[in-house]
Parts: C-alpha cells; sequence; structure tokens
C-alpha cells in the first residue's frame, strides 16, 4: 500500500463540553480500500467521521486531502472535496423516484430555464449499472430498506464522492442485504473508493475490510491490516483492560426473585424483533450485570422491565407481581427503581429545578394530600443533594444547567434513594443502566459503593453496562445479551473481559469454532420467521 | 452552597417587555407615516384607556375574556398541548350559561353558580374531545381544535334557528338571577363601564392556576409532560389520561370566559359574540410566557390596545391597532429567541452529556 493517502487526520481533538470525543486521533484513508473503524458505542467513531464530514470542526488538530491542509466546516465544503457520508437514518423524499431523490438540491440549470430529468436519470443510470445499484425508475416508497440505503450511496457517489463514509451501514439490515451492501462495497473499492465503515461488528469487518483502527474512549488504541488482526485482538481492543477491583467479593445468598422476565420478546423502534425470548431474574441482595453491545436488545429489555415498552409476548413481574405492560407507575408502585440510560430524554427534566428532579417518578410518595411544591420540596431535596455531591448542591438550580455527571449524581441519588426509609416504599429491584455514564472518577467510586451498599441491604440490581470493568466489579452474576437474547451466563470470578468481549460480538463460538462457520452476528437471533413491518 | 443569582428570571421578563416597545417603535414609524404625532396618539391612548375610571373600565371589560382565553392557552401549553380551539370552548360556554341562565327556573343564589358550572362544562367537554382524539388515535390537537372551532359555530347557528329572537341573533334575556354584577358596584370610579366581576373570576382562576402547576402533584405531572413526555412516561405518568384531562381544565377556562359577556354584559347570548377573543388567547399566552402572572399582564396589554384602539379611531385607522397588535407578536416571538440565545451563552453551556449515546453513533 504504497499509495498517497487521500485524507489524512492529524491529532485531531474535538471536545462536547468537557467530555473529550477525539483525543489527539490521527487516520489515513487511501484509494481503493475499504479501512474498518470499529470500537464500541461511545468511543468516538461517528464523531472522528463528522469531524472529517464538516459537521463537528476540531479543536485542535489537522486535516489534509491529496496532500493540502484543508478546513472542513461544513458537509458541503467536504463534498467539494470529495467527501460523502452515509447516516443511519436516510433522508429521502418516499414519493420521489430514485434519480429524482438523488439529483435533489443539485438541479443545475440556467435561470428560466428548466431542469432536465432525462439527464440526471442517464448518469444515475449508469452509476447504477456501474456498481448494480438500484432502478432509477422506481419510486422510494416502493424500495426495501436495503435498496433505500443504495439510493443514499447513490447520492453520495452522484455528487463525486471518492470517500464514502458508512455509519453502521448493516444496523438496518437483513442478512441477505448486508451481503449485497458488501457487494456493492467491493464493486465501488475495486474501482478505486476510498471507504470507512462504522461498525462494532469484527465478523464484518474479517469479512470486507482492509486495514481497521481500533478506537476506545476518544483514542486510537490499535489497528493495523484487517488479515493481520484476529477478532479475538479486535474485541479486547475495543474493551480495554480491567482497572483495579472493587474489593473482595463476599459469598452470599440470594433471596426471592424480585425483578423477572419470563420468556419476553419485545419489538424496537423500527417494528423489528429486538428481545427474543428473554427469560431472567433478578433476586434480592444481588447484582446482575447485563453485558453486551449496545443495539442488541438490551435497551428494549430494560423498556420492557422498567414498563415504558409493552413486550409483544412474555410476563415481567416485579416483586413477585406480575406488571406486564401496565406502565411505569405499576413497575414503580411494586418496588422498582430505575436509573434510565438516557438521562436527559428519560430521566430528567433540563427545564426543572434539581428539587423538582428528586422527586420525578415518586412524585405520588412526595405529595402530602394534592400538594407538592415549593419550598418543601426544596428541603426534600437538600440532603440527597448534598450526600451525593451534586454540585451546585442548590434545589432551585436548573437541572439542565448541572453538568452531565452531576445530572447522572442526581439521578443516582433519587433512585437510590428510594430505599432509605424515609421514602416510605423502600424500592426492592433497581434497573441501573450506565449508571456511571458521564461520571468523573471519584464519583463512579462512590456510586459503585451505594450499589454494593444497597445490595448488601437485600436491593435486586440489574447493572447494564458498557463497561465491562464495572459489570466485572460490582456483578454477582453476569447475562450476555446477543442478539436480542442471552447467549451465556457466567459469574465474574469465571470469566474475563475478553472472553465476554466474544461473546457480546456474537462470536463466542470462536473459541472453538473456525472463523468461516459464523456468520454476522445480529443475524442468528434477532432474527425470527416474521421480520415484521419495517419503519 | 452559594445562592448564585440566576438571571434567567429577569431576562425571561425583559423580552415581553422588549418586544411591547420595540413593537410601540415601529408603530410609532406607522403612525407618523399616516401624518399624526406617534406621541400624541399614543398619549391619547393611555390617557384614554387607563386614565379615567370609565376608560380603565372598558379597558378591564376588553381584557377578560382574553384572561380566561390567556389561561385556558397557557395551561394546555404547559401540558405541551396548543389549544387553538379557545374561541369554540369559550363560545359553547357562554351558549350553556345563556341557556341556562334563561331557561332553568331556579332562585338566586342557586342560578348564577349553576350558569358558571354549565358554561366550565360545556367548554371542557367540548375540549376533552380534543384531548381524546390526541390521547387515543394521536390526531393532531391543532388541527382538532381550529375544527372544532367550525363545528361549535356551526352547531350554535343551527340551534339558533329555533332559540333565536325573532329578528334577532340572540337568545332569550337571562334571568337576572344569574347576571354577574358589574364592577362599579363596588368602585364607583369606573361608573358606566361594562367591567364586572368576572374579571375578579379570571384573577382568581390565575391564582388557582398558579398553585395548581407550582403546587400540586397533578401540575407538576402535567409540567413534565409538557417539558419532557420521555420523562413523563418514566415518571408514571398516564400520558392520554393527563392530556384529555389538561385539555378539560383548559377547556373549562375558555368557557368560563364566554360568561363575561354573557351574563355579566349584555345579559343574553349573542352569535358571534366571541369575536376572536378566543384567538387572542395564543398571544395573550405567548406574551404572558404562559405563566399566569404574566397572562394576567399581557391581557391587560391587549386589552388597552383594543379599547384605545377604538378611542384613536378619529385620528388614525383603526387597523393600525391590529397592526401594532401583530407587531407585538412578531417581536415578541423574535425576542425570547434572542434572549434564549443570550441565556444560553451567558451560562456554561451543559454538555451533551458524554458522546454516547446520541452524539457518537446516532
Amino acid at each position: 500500500m504504497a499509495a498517497a493517502p487521500i485524507v489524512s487526520m492529524r491529532d485531531v481533538t474535538r471536545r462536547f463540553g468537557p467530555v473529550i470525543a477525539n483525543d489527539r486521533v490521527s487516520l489515513e484513508l487511501r484509494a481503493g480500500e475499504v479501512h474498518a473503524l470499529v470500537g464500541e458505542n461511545g468511543a468516538g467513531k461517528s464523531t472522528l467521521m463528522k469531524v472529517l464530514y464538516g459537521l463537528h470542526p476540531p479543536h485542535s488538530g489537522s486535516i489534509e486531502v491529496d496532500g493540502r491542509a484543508v478546513h472542513i466546516d461544513s458537509p458541503a465544503t467536504a463534498m467539494k472535496l470529495g467527501l460523502g457520508m452515509v447516516h443511519q437514518h436516510f433522508l429521502l423524499v418516499d414519493t420521489l423516484t430514485v434519480a429524482e431523490n438523488v439529483v435533489l438540491g443539485l438541479e443545475r440549470r440556467p435561470l428560466f430555464g428548466s431542469f432536465s430529468p432525462a439527464d440526471a436519470e442517464r448518469s444515475v443510470a449508469e452509476l447504477s449499472r456501474r456498481y448494480l445499484l438500484v432502478n432509477p425508475h422506481a419510486r422510494v416508497a416502493g424500495l426495501s430498506v436495503g435498496e433505500q440505503q443504495r439510493v443514499e450511496i447513490l447520492k453520495v457517489l452522484y455528487r463525486g464522492a471518492r470517500v464514502l463514509i458508512l455509519d453502521e451501514p448493516t444496523a438496518v439490515l437483513t442478512p441477505q442485504e448486508v451481503d449485497e451492501l458488501f457487494a456493492v462495497l467491493k464493486g465501488m473499492r475495486d474501482h478505486g473508493t476510498a471507504i470507512v465503515l462504522i461498525t462494532h461488528k469484527l465478523a464484518e469487518v474479517k469479512a470486507l475490510a482492509d486495514r481497521v483502527t481500533v478506537m476506545r474512549g476518544g483514542r486510537v488504541v490499535g489497528g493495523g491490516l484487517a488479515s493481520e488482526l484476529s477478532i479475538e485482538t479486535m474485541a479486547e481492543l475495543m474493551v480495554g483492560r480491567v482497572p483495579a477491583p472493587l474489593g473482595a467479593r463476599v459469598a452470599r445468598s440470594p433471596g426471592e426473585r424480585v425483578l423477572e422476565a419470563i420468556g419476553l420478546h419485545a419489538l424496537d423502534a423500527r417494528g423489528l424483533p429486538a428481545v427474543v425470548g428473554v427469560s431472567l431474574g433478578v433476586r434480592a441482595g444481588e447484582i446482575v450485570g447485563l453485558a453486551g453491545i449496545e443495539g442488541n436488545g438490551q435497551h428494549e429489555l430494560v423498556e420492557c422491565l422498567a414498563g415504558l415498552r409493552t413486550p409483544r409476548s412474555g410476563r415481567v413481574r416485579v416483586g413477585g407481581q406480575d406488571v406486564t405492560g401496565r406502565g411505569a407507575r405499576a413497575h414503580t408502585e411494586a418496588g422498582l427503581a430505575h436509573i434510565p440510560a438516557d438521562r436527559l430524554r428519560r430521566g430528567l427534566v433540563a427545564e426543572m429545578t434539581s428539587a423538582e428532579n428528586m422527586v420525578l417518578g415518586r412524585q405520588r410518595e412526595a405529595a402530602r394530600g394534592p400538594w407538592l411544591g415549593g419550598p418543601a420540596l426544596d428541603a426534600r431535596a437538600r440532603t440527597p443533594l448534598a450526600e451525593y455531591d451534586v454540585r451546585p448542591p442548590d434545589p432551585r438550580a436548573r437541572a439542565g444547567r448541572l453538568s452531565g455527571g452531576n445530572q447522572q449524581k442526581l439521578v443516582v441519588a433519587r433512585e437510590l434513594g428510594r430505599t432509605q426509609p424515609t421514602s416510605g416504599t423502600p424500592a426492592r429491584a433497581l434497573i441501573a443502566a450506565h449508571p456511571t455514564r458521564g461520571v468523573d472518577l471519584g464519583a463512579i467510586d462512590a456510586i459503585h459503593r451505594r450499589l454494593l451498599a444497597a445490595r448488601d441491604a437485600g436491593l435486586g440490581v440489574l447493572l447494564v453496562s458498557s463497561e465491562l470493568s464495572e459489570i466485572l466489579a460490582l456483578s454477582d452474576r453476569i447475562v450476555v445479551l446477543a442478539g436480542g437474547n442471552i447467549v451465556h451466563e457466567t459469574t465474574p470470578d469465571a470469566t474475563d473481559e475478553r472472553t465476554l468481549g466474544l461473546h457480546m460480538t456474537g462470536r463466542a463460538t470462536l473459541i472453538d469454532t473456525p472463523l468461516e462457520d459464523l456468520e454476522p452476528s445480529r443475524a442468528s437471533g434477532a432474527r425470527p420467521p416474521d421480520p415484521g413491518p419495517r419503519a | 452552597m452559594s445562592e448564585r443569582p440566576r438571571p434567567r428570571l429577569p431576562l425571561q421578563a425583559l423580552a415581553p417587555v422588549a418586544a411591547v416597545v420595540l413593537a410601540l417603535l415601529a408603530g410609532a414609524v406607522l403612525i407618523a407615516a399616516v401624518g399624526q404625532s406617534p406621541l400624541e396618539v399614543y398619549g391619547l391612548l393611555v390617557q384614554q384607556a387607563l386614565g379615567t375610571g370609565y376608560g380603565l373600565g372598558q379597558t378591564l371589560f376588553k381584557c377578560t375574556p382574553l384572561l380566561f382565553a390567556g389561561l385556558s392557552v397557557a395551561l394546555a401549553f404547559r401540558a405541551g398541548l396548543f389549544n387553538v380551539g379557545a374561541e369554540g370552548q369559550m363560545y359553547l360556554g357562554g351558549f350553556a350559561a345563556g341557556m341556562v341562565g334563561a331557561y332553568v327556573p331556579l332562585p338566586a343564589p342557586l342560578l348564577l353558580p349553576l350558569a358558571l358550572l354549565a358554561a366550565a362544562l360545556a367548554g371542557a367537554l367540548w375540549a376533552a374531545i380534543a384531548g381524546v382524539l390526541k390521547a387515543r388515535f394521536g390526531a393532531h390537537e391543532v388541527i382538532n381544535t381550529i375544527m372544532l372551532n367550525f363545528i361549535a359555530f356551526a352547531l350554535v347557528a343551527w340551534w339558533g334557528h329555533a332559540l333565536f329572537m325573532p329578528a334577532t341573533v340572540r337568545t332569550r334575556g337571562v334571568a337576572e338571577a344569574a347576571w354577574i354584577a358589574r364592577l362599579d358596584v363596588l368602585l364607583p370610579w369606573l361608573r358606566g363601564s361594562p367591567a364586572s366581576f368576572s374579571l375578579v373570576l379570571g384573577l382568581v382562576l390565575a391564582v388557582v392556576l398558579g398553585v395548581f402547576l407550582f403546587r400540586t402533584r397533578a401540575g407538576y405531572e402535567l409540567r413534565v409532560l409538557g417539558l419532557n413526555p420521555g420523562a413523563a412516561e418514566y415518571a408514571g405518568v398516564r400520558i392520554g389520561r393527563a392530556q384529555v384531562f389538561a385539555f378539560a381544565l383548559a377547556g373549562a377556562l375558555a368557557g368560563l370566559g364566554g360568561t363575561s359577556f354573557v351574563l355579566g354584559y349584555k345579559h343574553w347570548f349573542e352569535q358571534d359574540f366571541t369575536a376572536g377573543a378566543g384567538f387572542m388567547g395564543i398571544a395573550v399566552a405567548l406574551i404572558g410566557r404562559n405563566h399566569p402572572l404574566g397572562v394576567c399582564l399581557s391581557a391587560l396589554f391587549f386589552g388597552a390596545l383594543a379599547y384605545g384602539g377604538l378611542v384613536v379611531n378619529q385620528r388614525v385607522p383603526a387597523d393600525l391597532v391590529n397592526v401594532l397588535r401583530a407587531l407585538v407578536i412578531l417581536f415578541a416571538i423574535s425576542a425570547y429567541a434572542l434572549f434564549e440565545r443570550a441565556a444560553r451563552r451567558a451560562r456554561p453551556k451543559p454538555e451533551p452529556a458524554s458522546p454516547q449515546p446520541g452524539e457518537a453513533s446516532a
């Protein structure tokens, strides 16, 4: 690979507030090569590509295209330089044809002249023929998801892209569509296009990529030729090493089941099966760690367990009580506390004060008769805000003005507070989804200790985390979710990050199966006979 | 532990004031353009609308239905719902009050409360239809409330055939027992102006609404719903039920607004009596930032414009006041955006949590 790179990014740094999404990242893209950018969610892959595409200009570092330093401040600039990006969510007009969608926004014409659809269709048809893409006369509304994706690729090619960035292109595809997409991409590579494949599915990397860059926590942690990197190595790089454990685990005998899923099936937002027959029990006094790569059903599973999503079939029990499909309130009243994964969408109301947020979901317990609010509410929030070191501890500060870590501490304080005797109904079970996301190191430790203390006091905890170190440090039992089902169950003493990582990528069988017998991870579990309606 | 000063409140309160000042300045240009002195015209407007007992009474009279409609729209907004139907709810409320007042033979201490109750119920039920359609079928409330306005007016026109007095577009007079007393009974210096105790009812309801929103559990839940539906769901708020509830309350407020005219002024129901007051409620709520106190102030402002517009009619075209009203609304919308941006710049931006999940892989 002696060819000079088309794109080279050097020491690119991009921050969001105090969070460093890309920390001095360097990357080179060459013509006729598929470059896989792999890492867990939040590793900074998409951010890096958005920097390149002009959506998030970098705070420092340099970008060169064709050996010349460039300043890319918008997607329009990026397109002029021959960079194109296909996002996960398609931007197509359903009622127009493929050709019309492709040329949309580029209908160059003289003043008072008319745009010639025939010309456009001709060039689209030619591109389509060259890469076996899609019929230019078809209406987009009638296309499958895979075909729509190819229209997006056509749009990028039509605009003259030499570098094609694909953000998790296979997330929305069926296995057959994945194969077709890969054939298309190989064709483009052979015609000299540089392709960036953002993914966390390592089997895809092996199947398609020439080179790999692995990111973790905003940094490049490894990479090289795809042929020289094993899936195990990549998984290990993706997931990282374990920091020091929290302390000795005490053997314990957990009590009755306080949170249960029985044969649970659920659909995701697109109407595709996301949870496929999960049965899971959390007992009083234990922490069950739920490991899995994001997008393997844990989000939907948690929502079902929390009463925020109605399962298609199966039962949910909280504290022995069947609360299936009865809404968050029934779950709460049966004794469930929930630290949601997305605090801004679920866990907080940014425009409300800390005090008001401290009673979110507990407004019934906190109300005196019909009354709720005022100085009493503020007074009630003072202790937990101070205790959990939320800064500022001012109950009247608006939650939206707290930093992300302090918002998280507020949510944790509220949900763990449910076990305090003062709150009336102590929670029996807790779903802790990414409880330390965005929190600084000292606070992480404090939250971990509180989770353990709550566990020792008899709380049953389902811990969902993308940090395997966190799962390993806190859990009494670990279950791994892949393709919408539990594929592995173990204890922290009997496993390590590498093994867990392999189970998470759905490649566990690798341990004793040769690679060529494997299929893409989402294919096996998440596709029952009826794929359901496509969104 | 320091109680930091919060620039949010003054900034938010300043935006409507800035909008009004800018609109008046722009209006001054228009007044000058028709060859009048802006200072004189504004002076006349203020003097007539606020400077005399009678004028102030007229302003308060004009302000009363705007206050009810503004509270109605503000309440719905707080729950994340856009009530464009205050006009129809107010119309039906007035109709129901007029019917009860004219046809139900009850003694004085009972008839007025019953007529008020009928107005509130009629508005509540009418608005609840939009709530149910939203909650049950996800039908957008803006469309539905607009359509329900048409239906309300058409229904009354239809019933009117049988009910209206011969050769008029009004119903039988309301029994005196159901009249709402005029304010000049208590405040003689308002003598002659049609302002009634409806205004007092409106002010009381503004206080009640403030207490409801900021001091009760149900109000808390509605605000959570309006600010973050995902969090409301998480908090166990039954969203559909809350939407119907919010609409019913908003409708009750608008419906009660109809009694100001029917029970407090004409003492009969008259076709098209609302004359757009329900729609103006949207502007009142907007300028009042959906806060009960703000709504009171902005209703007073629009009331003064409405009456003052009549007064300055001899000097400048009446449409000028309409232009002025529209300018206030336009400036308000832009001022809010500007002040929001300024406020956001003034404080450290709450970072997008962490790059996940929206940032990194969405």
